[in-house]
């Protein structure tokens, strides 16, 4: 179908985005890429007043290296982010989930902040944020607050920012020496989003785990840190029956939703398989066997 | 501020200009205000591919895009890849290898593998797969595109090297 009427305005700069904002108070959208907005449009599911497209304001696009961080804009295309030799250098976990997120010409449009505010259970880079403890920076009225992913994503594409509130900035620490990443996912089909998804990036010293960040999408209404998988690795090392431990605990953990594209059951198997072989390609990449 | 708003964007290397509501989609207007009904309308929701096209030299669908968004910018449509009368190397892949029978999914398939090749002037088979799996084809078995993909980027290659 067509999209419903709605007033539009494109500001240049944020402020007036703000601005705007508060005016309609809680009846506007911020239209960022649009690959799920306009698509919930054209079906009428969503009926906003007002649309405020923030496409426009240049300042919201970059990434950039800051304090052993990457801070991105949240209007930064996901195609930069894929192309960006700073990220595939400093943080591939995140260059990989990229070319997970729909097809590159969705991409192209779709940015980094439209996807994480979306905050869609299955999507990737909410469980890139929450593996890594990545921070998202909000605008409001009030000026900024900075959440942890965890407090950020709060329920079934419900995250932590108020009805006046944008997101302006999204913040990963940098990957350091001796790590490995990678991400897995089943889908039915490439670019849709997952049925269930693993972000891992582990750390090694020796024969030791020293840190193991992993998440999982589309097992909850929100991303699930695998704690007692990464409680494992680094208490077990990474022997093939620690990995394959780590994993049984990862499903362990996991309540899984069951729907019409897959049982509960089927999830919680996914979730096992695939954080195995997330950690063991990552622990590859992290001993410098390039894979 | 739902009323219409001039919209001036470049389409395949001529300006164009006219007027639109904000909610109207990018895809009907070029269908419908400039007359370019090469790009097709499928699905509307970003899912099939057909009304892929590219905005500012990369592949969008515009089907997830207003047209009041496309204020400014240069767009290409499967009516701008041919030139001086002679088919684009895509084009001709794809006639030579059966790369069509309805043509619904085609002028979204020539723009998708044509910015493939842009990023990747040499993609193995996976890649192109993977990259044509962004458009969908009801008729012609994906066999024939792939093979009419590999053909058109040899002979981009050997055309840039020569
Ligand atoms: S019509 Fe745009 S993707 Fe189907
Ligand atoms: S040729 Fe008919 S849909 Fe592809």
């Amino acid at each position: 179908m067509k999209p419903p009427a709605f007033e539009y305005h494109d500001p240049v700069e944020l402020e007036p985005a703000l601005e705007l904002l508060r005016r309609y108070q809680g009846e506007a959208k911020i239209l960022a890429g649009g690959q799920s907005l306009l698509a919930l449009l054209n079906f009428r599911l969503t009926r906003p007043v007002a649309l405020i497209d923030v496409n426009r304001i240049r300042r919201l696009s970059y990434i950039k290296e800051q304090d052993g961080r990457l801070c991105l804009g949240a209007v930064t295309r996901q195609r930069a982010v894929e192309f960006s030799p700073l990220v595939r250098e400093k943080l591939p976990l995140l260059a990989e989930a990229t070319r997970l997120v729909g097809h590159l010409p969705t991409r192209t449009r779709g940015t980094i902040g439209g996807s994480l505010a979306h905050a869609d259970p299955a999507a990737e880079y909410p469980a890139v944020f929450s593996a890594l403890d990545g921070e998202l920076v909000a605008r409001g009225p009030n000026g900024e607050r900075v959440l942890g992913a965890r407090e950020f994503f709060q329920g079934l594409m419900t995250t932590a920012l108020a009805p006046d509130e944008v997101l302006v900035e999204v913040r990963l620490p940098l990957m350091t020496a001796q790590c490995g990443w990678a991400f897995e996912e089943f889908s039915r089909r490439q670019g849709d989003f997952a049925i269930v998804g693993v972000a891992a990036q582990v750390c090694v010293v020796g024969e030791r785990c020293k840190t193991a960040r992993l998440a999982a999408a589309g097992v909850g209404p929100t991303p699930l840190r695998l704690e007692r998988a990464e409680q494992t690795l680094e208490q077990d090392g990474l022997s093939e029956r620690s990995i394959a431990e780590a994993a049984a605990r990862a499903a362990e953990q996991t309540e899984p939703p069951s729907d019409l594209h897959a049982t509960a059951q089927y999830r919680r198997h996914l979730t096992r398989v695939l954080t195995q072989r997330a950690i063991s390609r990552a622990l590859a990449r992290a001993r410098g066997e390039r894979r | 501020m739902s009323e219409s708003r001039r919209i001036r964007l470049k389409v395949n290397c001529e300006w164009r200009e006219s007027r639109a509501a904000p909610r109207k989609l990018l895809v009907d207007f070029l269908r419908e205000d400039l007359g370019l009904t090469g790009t097709h309308v499928g699905c509307e929701h970003g899912i099939c591919g057909a009304c892929t096209i590219l905005v500012n030299g990369e592949a969008a669908r515009s089907c997830l895009m207003l047209a009041v968004q496309a204020d400014g910018a240069e767009l290409t449509t499967v009516e701008g890849l041919a030139a001086h009368g002679k088919l684009h190397p895509l084009q001709e892949a794809f006639r030579e290898h059966h790369g069509l029978q309805c043509g619904f999914c085609t002028p979204g398939m020539l723009l998708t593998a044509y910015d493939l090749l842009c990023v990747n002037p040499a993609p193995d088979e996976e890649e192109i797969r993977a990259a044509l799996s962004a458009v969908l084809c009801r008729c012609t078995g994906y066999l024939g595109i792939i093979e009419a993909v590999k053909t058109a980027a040899r002979r981009l290659r050997e055309a840039i090297s020569k």
